[in-house]
This record gives C-alpha cells, structure tokens and sequence, in this order.
C-alpha cells in the first residue's frame, strides 16, 4: 500500500503537476506577448532581433527546455486525468444539468486545453520550425526574416481565423485554469483569493485579446 | 399536481437498466419528494407492479441517507437540502421529472436508485479517524485551547453527512468535497495532529484505489452539497497532503 502517496502518481500529486506546469506556462505568455507586440508597435527588425534573442541567449534558451517539458508534462497528465475522469462515470447520467452549478470554462478544460495544444502544435510548425530548422531570408541587420513569415501567415484569413478562435478557447482556459492552479496548490486565503481569481480572469482576458488583436491587425492593416 | 415521472429501473448491478414512465395524480405541493415516491410505490404495488427501491432513513435531513439524481442535480433543483427535504412546491403541475441513482464507477447500483456507498466508509476506516484510548482519567474537554475560528471550521467541516451528493454531482465523479471534509474537521483541532500526516495520504490513497474521479475545482459540488461544505477544506486537503509528501 506504500505506492501512489508521495508526489507522483496519486490524483492529488497530478493536479499538483498540472498546477505548477500550468503557472509556468502562463509567465511564458508575457514574454511570449512583449515580443508579439513589436509587430504592431515596432519594424520588422525589431521582430527579427527579438526572434534571435530569444533563440540565442543562453539562459533563455535553457528556459525553452523547460517550457518543452512543460508542455508535454501539462497535456500527457491532463489526458492522463481527463481518461481517469471518464472511468470514474462509466454510465452517464440521462439528465444532466451541469451549467446549474458550474461555470462553462471549468467543466470544459481538457476540450479546450486539446485545442490549445492542436494550436501549439500548428503554431510550432508555422514559426517555430521554420525558425530553427526553415529556411529564412536575413534582414536588414543579418537576422532571419521570421517578420516576413508571420505576416504572410496572418494575411490569410484562416490562418488568422484559426489563431483567433485559439486564443478565444486558451482565454477560457485560462479565466478558470489561473485561480484553479492556486486552489490546487492549497494557496487559498479569504482575503487574497478573490484578488487571484479577478486578477487570473483580467489577465485571460487582456493577454489572449492582445494575442488576438496582433494578426486581426495584420490582416487589416494595409502597412504591414 | 399531476406529474409525469421517468425512473431509472434496474435490476441489479449487472443489470444494463432503462427508464420507465410513470404518471402521478394529485400530489400535494406540502409532500416532500420521498413521500411522492412513496405514493408512486403505492400505486405500483396496487398495479402489481415492483416498487421503486431507494434510499431513505431519518427523512428529517441529517441522516445523508436519501439520494437521487432528479432533473439532473443532486437532491433536486433545491439548495442546501436533501431530497427527503425538498418540497414538490418546487415543482410545477404536469412537470415531467427525470429520476436517477447516483451515477458513479465507486457507487455501484444496487437496484433502481440505490446505490452502494460503501466507498466512502473505507475511506474513513484509511484514516478518518483519531486513535483514542477512552480507558481511564479523561482530560476535561475544555482544558485544550482552540481557537473559535478553527473550532467553528472544523465544526462545519464534520456537519457532512456523507450523501454523496458531492460524487453525484461532480463531472468527475470526484470525492475530494467528502474526503477533505473528513480530514479538515481533524487537521484544524490539536487532537488531529499526531496522526495528520498518515491520516491524509491513506484517505487519498484510499479515494484513489476505490475509482473516484479527480478534481478539476468547478465548484459543483459545494453548491449541490446539503450541507454548504466549502471547497475551502478541498484547498485544505491539498495544503496538507502536499505537507505530507514532502515531510514523510
């Protein structure tokens, strides 16, 4: 009996993972963010030089591994929990009204973390890939022009289409995933959870419209 | 009233089972629930027909005997009751009521809408308990300090009556609303703590062998639970198994 009580295994020790997997992900978002918003806010080169610091720099190119890890860790344990879900239910119920007592978001994470992770995985190959292992022209300033890919992409319709309707199932991801993460955690406290869970729905909001907003901005904009 | 009732019938557990349509005539609104089942039951056995089985005890609310999943809630659209407690005012005449046992892997059906949560008693034999030898001088009560505030938490956390209402109506058929009140009404009082740490990882260790799903904090379950149990204790619980793993 002395297996599945320490930190792996059990289903409180997954939430665990799933929780600091989860939080570590959300901090790659700003970064993520900061650097979207040269396309809007700065040239093409500053896009491109940002591109190459965050591909060359060594400690964030150790953070990357991390962030890999993460990745995998979050979904292999996510579906992991979510099969375990299933089996705990092997006859549904004929009536259930779950929208009674809970909110759409939590009752749907694993459908819309599957679809964020079918948008990592379009979104790696689109830049990602071609960023490492692609064949990009050189700028004005000898970086690889990833600027011109990613405008191109984001002048498609679907291509855009698709990134914004991600960021709309990440964004619910999110408002219920960032206070999730806490009360799995066990950091609850009477006075700061209201705080975490209001600044956790502002920051789904704020970061994943700001996501959205970059290739909408492409799409219309004439200058870019 | 007259109601229109789909009841889940089945045989036994190995029995797939399937809803049967039943009309009830003049039902008062002042009858709980059980007490319109039991006028059902009375118009089968009158028609020949095999009478609904379920659960059922005290029909006062604080035996955690009565079940079923009616209209897709546990206990009923009500809040902070059980379903012997709730009112068939809270229903309309010509309403058509779908009732189900409680749907879960660890509850396995018994017969129509009883279920076997027997589940949770083995979780409680894991550890929801404090070792005591009752044998000799006892110590007064009131000699050990506690503060009011844990008091009245642990106080609410051992109202749970152990329905399975929390199982029910989870997505997940997730225990943890149950088991986390049996270890926060210990772990918030001194004479909790010799035994806190083995406590929490064997009643966990024992939710998880017996097939409840995991968390994923939607909050279901404290707004279905007929005793307002907080998911503050479920944050507890995870606070006080993470201590443990990392200490023992």
């Amino acid at each position: 009996m002395a297996s599945k009580r320490g930190l792996f295994g059990s289903s409180l020790a997954r939430k665990y993972w799933m929780a600091l997997t989860g939080l570590f992900l959300i901090t790659f978002l700003v970064v993520h963010l900061l650097g979207n918003l040269a396309i809007v806010f700065g040239t093409g080169e500053d896009f491109n030089a940002y591109a190459a610091f965050m591909t060359s720099f060594p400690p964030i190119k150790i953070v990357s591994y991390l962030l890999y890890a993460s990745i995998v860790l979050h979904a292999a344990d996510g579906i992991a929990l979510a099969r375990q879900n299933r089996a705990a239910r092997p006859v549904a119920y004929g009536t259930y009204n779950g929208a009674a007592n809970a909110g759409w978001a939590s009752r749907n994470m694993a459908l819309l973390g599957i679809f964020t992770l079918l948008f990592i995985l379009v979104h790696m190959k689109s830049f990602w890939f071609e960023m490492h292992f692609g064949t990009l022209g050189l700028d004005a300033n000898g970086n690889k022009d990833l600027f011109t890919i990613t405008t191109a992409a984001f002048e498609q319709v679907w291509y855009t289409a698709f990134y914004v309707i991600a960021m709309v199932a990440l964004g619910f991801h999110l408002w219920h995933g960032f206070q999730s993460a806490f009360q799995t955690m066990g950091w609850t406290h009477p006075t700061y959870t209201p705080i975490v869970q209001f600044v956790g729905r502002a920051f789904a909001v704020v970061v994943c419209g700001a996501f959205a907003l970059i290739p909408l901005y492409v799409l219309i904009s004439p200058n870019v | 009233m007259n109601l229109t009732l789909k009841v889940w019938r089945q045989k036994n557990a190995q029995d797939q089972g399937s809803f049967a349509t039943y009309q009830v005539r003049d039902i008062s609104p002042d009858m709980s629930f059980l007490e319109m089942m039991d006028v059902l039951n009375e118009q089968l056995i009158a028609q020949g027909v095999e009478s609904v089985v379920f659960d059922h005890d005290c029909r006062e609310g604080i035996c955690g005997m009565c079940s079923m999943f009616i209209n897709g809630e546990a206990h009923g659209p009500d809040r902070g009751v059980t379903t012997c407690q709730l009112h068939m005012r809270k229903f309309n005449d010509g309403d058509t009521i779908t009732i189900e046992p409680w749907r879960a892997q660890a509850f396995p059906v018994v017969r129509d809408l009883m279920v076997d949560r027997s589940a949770f008693d083995r979780i409680i034999q894991a550890g929801g308990y404090v070792s005591v030898n009752t044998m000799g001088n006892l110590p007064d009560a009131n000699a050990t300090p506690i503060e009011k505030h844990d008091a009245d938490a642990a106080f609410d956390a051992a109202t749970c009556i152990g329905c399975g209402a929390c199982v029910a109506t989870c997505k997940n058929a997730s225990a943890m609303l149950f088991v986390s009140a049996k270890v926060s009404q210990f772990a918030l009082l001194p004479q909790g703590q010799v035994e806190a740490a083995d406590r929490v990882r064997n009643m966990v260790h024992q939710m998880d062998l017996e097939g409840f799903g995991n968390c994923t904090n939607t909050g279901a379950c404290e707004v279905e639970c007929p005793k307002g149990i907080s998911i503050e204790n479920i944050a507890r619980m995870n606070r006080e198994y993470l201590k443990a793993s990392i200490t023992a």
